[in-house]
This record gives C-alpha cells, structure tokens and sequence, in this order.
C-alpha cells in the first residue's frame, strides 16, 4: 500500500484504495452485526452462570457468583479507544502538513492507546475466566468472548498496521503526498472505535 | 489522448512482452488470464460436480438401489450442492467479471491487480481444500446447507464436516477479496463518458451481484467460526445442552444463502441482457427498468430469507412477511422477464448458438420462476419442502437459468478470449442435447416431488409412484453428460490445427470489449475510448458509416502494465496453511496456526512492500454519473 | 462529487485541531453520561431520578448513535467527503440494523416457543 499510485484520475476523482477501504468498512459492518445480533438474541438465555450483571447462586454448591462485568474498568478502556481517534485524526493533521513532530507524537499516543485498550480487554478476560466465565459455560461466555474477542483481534491488527505507519513515518517515508496510506489506516482505526461505540452500551450496559 | 497511464511515475517502459510458461501463470496479474485460470479451475470442477450428480442418478435409477452406500450418496449430493454452487456457477461467472469488465468500461485492468490473482489462488485452495475430503473417505456430507445441529461434534465427529466448514471459510475470503477489487473497478475505472447509466448491462449485474457479495458472505463467515467454535472449543451455539438453538444457524445461514442465490443468477440476467440484443439487433429493452428491477431484487432479496424455514414454526407473523416479500421479488423478475421478450421482438433474429441458449433461458427461467411463487405460498411450500418438488425448482432457475445464461456466454465470448468462434453445428448439437437432457432430468421432479418423494433419501421403496419418473431422470441426466461431451469435443475440434482467426467483432457487438482484437492485446486498450452513449460500439459504428474496421494494435511500447508477482500465490498459501492448521490442531496442537499465521504475514507484508512496484488505475478524465 | 476528476482535495471547511479536540470531549462526556444512565437506571445509584427502566434503552441508544454520527462525520471526515463514501457506510448499516433487529425478533420468539417443549 505505499505504491506510488497519486495524481490518478478516477471516475469519482476519489482514490480507489480510500473507496477500497470504505467497502471494506461496509462488508465489515454486517460481520458485526452478526455478531452482536446473536449476543443480543442469547442475552438472558443461559442456562448456568456466571452472568453479566446479576448474581447467580449455583444449585449443586450453593455458591454465590457475583455479576461479572466492571464498568469502571470497561468505561476507561472505551475512553482510552475514543480518545485514539483523536489523536489519530492529529496524527493525520500532521502527516498532511509534513509536521513530523505532531505526526510521531500523536501517532505514538494512539498506538499506546490501542495496546492499553488490549491490555485492559486480556486482563479483563483472564479475570473473567478466574472467575468461572469461559467460552464453553454458557452462551453469555461463548457469544461476549466471540464477540469482544474478534472486536480485540482488529484492534490488534490495527496496532500492528499503526506500528508499520509509525515505522514509515520515523524513517521519512510519510510524506504530506504519501499522506493517504496513513489516512487509509486511520479509517480502519476508527471504524474499530465506532464498533466499541456500539459494543459498549449494548454488551455492558444493557440488560 | 495519452496511453500513459501513472501521473508523475511514468517512466518510458519497454513494450510487455508475451509471456509464456507456468511461472508466467503462477505470477500473473493480468485479469484476462485470471478470467482463464478462474474459468478452467471452474469447468473442472463443475465435471467433477456433474459427475457426482451421474453417480446420484444412477443410484436412484431404481427402487432399492445399493450402487452407493447411504454414506457415499450423502458425501455425494453435499458435495454435488457444494461444488456446483460455490466451484462452478460463482468462479464461471468470475471468469467473465474478470475478463470481461475491465474490457466492457474501457480499462486496462482490474483496480487492484495483485488482489485479483490472490482472490484466485485463495479460490483454488478453498475448492481443493473442499474436495481433499474424499481422499480420506471423508468428503462433507452434511447437505450443502450444513444444518446444526447434525454438523455438531457429536453427531459428526469425523472430518467430513471440517472439510466443508473451513473450505467455505477460505472460499469467503476469495469471494470478499474480488468484490472489493470489481466494486471499486466499476466505480472508479470506468473509461471517459461512462456514466453509471451507459454500462453495460453485464456490468451492471456483476456490479449489484459485487454488493450482495459483500453484504452476505460476512454473515456465512460468523455463522460458520460459530459452528468452528463448537466443533473445536466446546462452545454451545448450536448446541440445545447448553442453551445454543439450532435455529439460529438455520436464520445465520439463509441471510446469507438468499442473496447468494441473487449472486448465483444476477450474473447470468447480465449475460443474456447482453446476448438478447447482439442477436436481434436491436438494442436492449427498458434498460433503466432493467437497472432498477435487479437493484430492487438484490435488495428485498435480504428480506426473505425465513422462506427457506417455513417448515420451522416461526409462526403467523413472521411466516406471513416472509411469503408477501417473496412473491413481491417475482414483480421486478416478471419486469426483466418481459424486457428481454421486449428486446426480442421485431428484432433480426440471428440463430446462433449463443442466442439458442439465451432464449431457451428466458423459458427455463420462468418454470422455474413459477415454481418459486408455488414456494412463495407458505402453506403449499409445507407440502412441497424437503421434496423433489424443490430441487425441480431450483436445478430450473440454477441450471436452466444460471448455467444456460453461462453457456450462452461462453459461445459469445469465446472468440474474444481464444480467437476463434467455437463450431456452430457443434454448438446446435450441444443445445439440444442439454435441451433435452435437462428437461428429461428435471421435469419430472415436480410430479415425483409432489408425489412426495423426499430430497436427499439414497433410495426408495418400489410402488410408490417413483419409479418410472427416476428412471427418466437418469436417462435425462446422461443425455445431459453426452451434450457435455459435445461441448468439450467443440472446444477440441475448434482449437485442433491452424483454423482461421476470428475477427474483433465477429457478432456486429454493441459494447467495448469487441473494438479490440480477439484476443486482446495485454493493455488492452491502445487509447482509451471516449464513450457516448450506451452500445457505446453500435454508436461508433454508427458514426462511421457500418463496421468499423479490424483494430491493429502497436506494440504497446510507452504503456506502463503492472508487474507480475508471485506475493500473492505466497499470502494465499499462508492462508490455506493457517486454516489446515486449526482444522488439525486437536491432533498437531498450534503448529500449523503458527506457520500458517507467519506465511500469511510474510507473504502480505512483502506483497505491500514489494520494491518497485507501482499498483495501476486507468485514467478516466472528466466521468460524470 | 466533483464533477473534474482531479484527485480529491479539500483545503475550505477543513476542521482544525482544536474542533477535532472539542469533539473528544464531547464524546467523553456523552460516554459519561451513558455510564451515568447505567448508574441511575440499574447501578449503584439506581432509582435516584425515578424508574428509568422503560426509557433507558431508547436513551443510551440515542448517546451512542450520537458518538457514532460524531466520529463518522468529523473524524472520519464523512461531513466533508463526496457524498458517494457515506453511501458505502450508511447502505450496509441499514443492512446490518436490519439484520440484528430481525435476527433479535424472530429468535426472541422461536425460543420462547421452544421453552416450552
């Protein structure tokens, strides 16, 4: 992706890799959507616990466990994610303008961001797994880690891809012309963030 | 106006030289010999696929039959369904998106050339992968449609299963992969003066099909990493022990699998808005109606979907929204159906072979058509589901439509691609062997379908009616094998020996691709058209007084093609290796997933980093909507 | 859309910084207060403001679709761009709203049907 393919002239006069991208984005929305539709129709259909947001008292021990989800915890990392988009929307600024200190810079916030965030989503697994939710127990751990989890995977990708740019970008190779492969991730990165947007309030903070 | 290409890159490069040898098919990027690659993989298998289905007939030729196992004949129809679905009607019709489009908006290439040979070989590995099963005596074998939850570990621990499950997963990719490539192609390539509105009407169905291709196929995706999830890692989906509902595959799968039927015949109503015309000599009927009516199908076609799972008791409600927005589709299908019978009429009709399978379409499609409002009505659909009745129906609109129109293309563009017209007393034999032949085949299946003989049994009782009907299907279905063999002695005999080479424009064509020789030179265009009109050719030919005449084509010095490479045939590979790798791990634990997950990475990295490499989009100045 | 296909530039209306940082905050606070309607709703300090149960939902999806509009518009710079990239978004969203509205409806249904067998 870091052809030399500018100044061509396209019918819609937009670059095909921007509307490449966007029809990316749009095929991705019905992956999504598929899976938080099925989070959404086993909400409540589970047969043993641990659950989301109520207690559940196992019948065999008589044991109690808590609800499982954290929203402060939760609520920092969907910050952290909608704070990236700022920053990467500078980042952007920047490398449009050849200010290659506030292209590294905000570059740098963003990428940490997007690791915190994945931090945060693999501690938040690992306790949720200590705490009796696997994906195997019931259909609250199978569809929320599916679901979180193949969210996590593009997040993932997308530090991975951040970290390419970053690398360009530190070497010289992200100039103002080359600018449209930064702004190409950037749309990646934000659709992710506008997924969490929606994953949020519908996993978390529904009942 | 200029044959450069790149804005400031260009460099004065020397002519593209003919290239020859397998590493030359290995490394291309040229959409004309991946329309090839994809059109040979495809008829090979659709042969094996017909082959299957012999196999089938000949076992249900009598009651009682024990030619095959029920195992075998399960294997059997899974993958009759499978191969002719996913490795025959879509990569037939990938052929000619990959020949044909760029041609038809006046481009010199696809938008993405790389994309477009690893959509290929990611396509060759999936239809592999799909058929290794049989070297193990494990094909799938759980319907085409793989219900849960018969497709859980418990009901089939063995590896049929896995074949199925992630050989459509790679399969998906392929399909995603070149509907981004052909979306954005239609889009942003189209030659000067090529307003949406004066496409070709191929290109307007491949476009619409490109939509609901990456529309629907993320759905299969997460439908079938869900039964991944419960083959593999003890998850619950489908699973009622543990709460999961069997349903939900059923509803996953039809969201994608009604549009997909969409994708399977959009295609081929593209090829015979294209064929029709050329062979009347009149231009195409209602072209805006016709626009609209197949936007229109493909996008109340993801509103029917529970018409497949009548049967499910899903209730009043829902049963009956299902059923008015399946007959409402018929009106824009009945719309394109009397457009090309528009088209037709009071035209100067030439009995050529392509136009023989156009027209024999137009009456197949509509038995078929009729028998899928029979459908549409949910209370006779209970009598008639999980019946020969249905497989009448859809072999009618699948076969008879899809397969038909594609014949039809073939014959059309053959000599575009291969620089011969196939023989036309050859050609005729074929059409009513495969006339006749179908008929025979598949006719009968309504009366023995409403008889009530059941889809997918291996066998059945004498006496009940049957018999007498499985027998002319049999015998119809290896009429349809002998037109087969017609067919593939006409491509022999035409090719055999030195022959005369076929002109540009050997049917008087009304579109772009037969301004340039047969078969065209790399670049294909040596400047790029200006467009005008729609037919935009007619219009030139026109304009000159009759015929144009025979392009000469320069050596293409000063065009800048894009490279050939081989990063993608490597990513691909990744990708084949990454799947068998999580098929196996519960024997071989993460290795495969590793080594596959390292190809994958490195071959994509190389490939977006290849040195030197310029990707390539045609310039299209001034295009307006 | 332009109507000369020269590559896309947009150097008029083209936010600054600072409007890019005034809509971080804004959609920090609307997170804020999606987290607050938890909290009032269902949360530590449920029923402060009343039974809010019926109208929670309908309100948290009014916060997050505003998140949603301001990070399509602006960030991802939709406001600005030909009106073609914002069709290639908001079609399939129709799709996919479809789709998880119907999926939700009619397993709703089939499983309260099937509890009972």
């Amino acid at each position: 992706m870091s052809a030399e393919a500018h100044a061509i002239e396209t019918s819609t006069g937009i670059d095909s890799r921007k509307v490449a991208i966007w029809t990316f984005i749009g095929s991705e929305c019905l992956f999504f959507a598929s899976l938080i539709a099925t989070y959404v129709t086993y909400r409540g259909k589970s047969l043993v616990g641990p659950f989301p947001h109520e207690p559940w008292t196992d019948p065999a021990t008589g044991k109690v466990l808590e609800p499982i989800f954290e929203i402060p915890l939760v609520t920092l990392g969907t910050a952290l994610l909608l704070f990236s988009s700022l920053f990467i929307v500078l980042a952007l600024y920047g490398a449009q303008r050849g200010n290659r200190k506030m292209l590294l810079g905000w570059l740098a916030a963003t990428i940490a961001c997007g690791l915190f965030f994945v931090g945060m989503q693999v501690y938040e697994f690992t306790h949720f797994v200590h705490k009796g939710l696997t994906l195997q127990r019931n259909l609250f751990g199978a569809s929320f880690f599916t679901l979180t989890g193949f969210h996590g995977t593009h997040v993932t990708l997308g530090v991975i891809w951040l970290i390419t740019m970053f690398i360009l970008a530190v070497r010289g190779q992200l100039p103002p012309k080359r600018s449209l492969n930064l702004e190409i991730a950037a749309l990646y990165w934000h659709f992710v963030d506008v997924v969490w947007i929606v994953i949020f309030p519908v996993v978390y903070l529904m009942k | 106006m200029a044959t450069t290409v790149l804005g400031h890159e260009t460099h004065a490069a020397a002519a593209p030289s003919e290239k020859t040898g397998l590493w030359s098919w290995l490394t291309t990027v040229d959409h004309k010999r991946i329309g090839i690659l994809y059109g040979t993989s495809a008829f090979i298998f659709f042969l094996i696929g017909g082959l299957e289905a012999l196999i089938i007939r000949a076992q249900l030729f009598t009651p009682n039959n024990n030619l095959v196992s029920p195992d075998f004949y399960n294997q059997l129809f899974t993958m009759h369904g499978t191969t002719m679905i996913f490795l025959g009607v879509m990569p037939l019709s990938a052929m000619f998106f990959n020949y044909m489009i760029p041609l038809q908006i006046g481009a010199r290439d696809v938008a993405f050339p790389r994309l477009n040979a690893f959509s290929y070989w990611v396509f060759l590995a999936g239809g592999l992968l799909m058929n290794a099963g049989f070297l193990v005596n494990a094909a799938p074998n759980q319907g085409w449609f793989g219900y849960a939850n018969l497709t859980s570990r418990q009901y089939s621990p063995g590896l049929n299963v896995d074949f199925w499950l992630f050989g459509l997963q790679v399969l998906g990719v392929a399909s995603l992969a070149a509907a981004v490539n052909f979306f954005v192609t239609i889009i942003n390539l189209r030659a000067p003066g090529m307003k949406l509105m004066r496409m070709p009407m191929f290109v307007w169905m491949s476009f619409i099909t490109q939509v609901l291709l990456l529309l629907a196929f993320p759905v299969i995706t997460v439908a079938l990493i869900f039964l991944m999830f419960d083959r593999f890692f003890g998850t619950h989906f489908y699973i009622p022990s543990g709460g999961g509902d069997p349903i939900l595959w059923q509803h996953l799968f039809w969201i994608f699998g009604h549009p997909e039927v969409y994708i399977l015949v959009l295609p081929a109503f593209g090829i015979i808005s294209e064929v029709l015309p050329v062979f009347s000599r009149k231009p195409l009927f209602g072209y805006a109606a016709m626009v609209f009516s197949g936007a229109f199908i493909a996008f109340v076609g993801f509103g029917v979907w529970s018409h497949h799972m009548f049967a499910t008791g899903m209730g009043p409600i829902a049963d009956t929204f299902f059923a008015l927005a399946t007959m409402l589709i018929a009106i824009p299908t009945g719309v394109k159906i009397f457009n090309w019978i528009g088209t037709v009429w009071g035209g100067s009709i030439q009995y050529r072979t392509p136009m023989y399978f156009a027209l024999a379409f137009i009456g197949m499609f509509i038995i078929g058509g009729l028998s899928g409002v029979m459908h549409a009505v949910a209370p006779h659909d209970l009598q008639q589901t999980d019946t020969y009745f249905v497989v009448a129906h859809f072999h009618y609109v699948l076969f008879g439509g899809s397969i038909f129109a594609l014949t039809a293309g073939a014959y059309y563009w053959w000599p575009k691609m291969f620089g011969r017209v196939l023989d036309e007393g050859l050609g005729k034999l074929h059409f009513w062997l495969m006339f006749i032949g179908f008929n025979l085949t598949f006719f009968p299946m309504h009366f023995v379908g409403l008889y009530g003989m059941p889809r997918r049994v291996y066998t059945y009782h004498a006496g009940l009616g049957f018999d007498i009907w499985n027998q002319m299907e049999t015998v119809g279905a290896f009429i349809i094998m002998l037109a087969f063999l017609v067919f593939l002695y006409n491509m022999v005999k035409t090719h055999r020996g030195a022959g005369t080479k076929t002109p540009a424009d050997p049917w008087n064509g009304a579109t772009l691709e037969w301004s340039i020789s047969s078969p065209p030179p790399e670049w294909n265009f040596d400047t790029t058209p200006q467009v005008h009109s729609r037919d935009a050719l007619w219009e030139f030919k026109r304009e000159h007084g009759g015929m144009l005449p025979e392009p000469t084509h320069g050596t293409g010095a000063g065009i800048h093609m894009p490279n050939p490479s081989y990063w993608p045939l490597v990513t691909a590979f990744g990708l084949l290796l990454l799947n068998l790798g999580i098929m196996f791990s519960p024997k071989t634990g993460p290795w495969g997933i590793v080594v596959g997950t390292s190809v994958l990475f490195f071959g994509f990295f190389q490939w977006v980093f290849e040195k030197g490499y310029s990707e390539f989009t045609t310039p299209a100045h001034g295009a307006h909507h | 859309m332009d109507s000369h296909a020269k590559p896309h530039e947009h150097e008029h209306g083209h936010p600054t910084p600072g409007v890019y940082a005034k809509i971080g905050f804004v959609l920090f606070v609307l997170t804020a207060l999606e987290v607050a309607l938890y909290e009032i709703t269902y949360g530590s300090s449920a029923g402060v403001m009343g039974d809010l149960s019926s109208v929670f939902v309908p309100m948290l999806l009014a916060l997050s679709a505003a998140k949603f509009a301001l990070v399509a518009m602006f960030y991802m710079h939709l406001k600005q761009d030909p009106r073609l990239l914002s069709g290639l978004f908001v079609f399939p969203l129709i799709i996919a709203a479809v789709v998880v509205v119907s999926l939700a409806i009619l397993m709703a249904y089939h499983m309260a049907f099937a509890k009972s067998g």
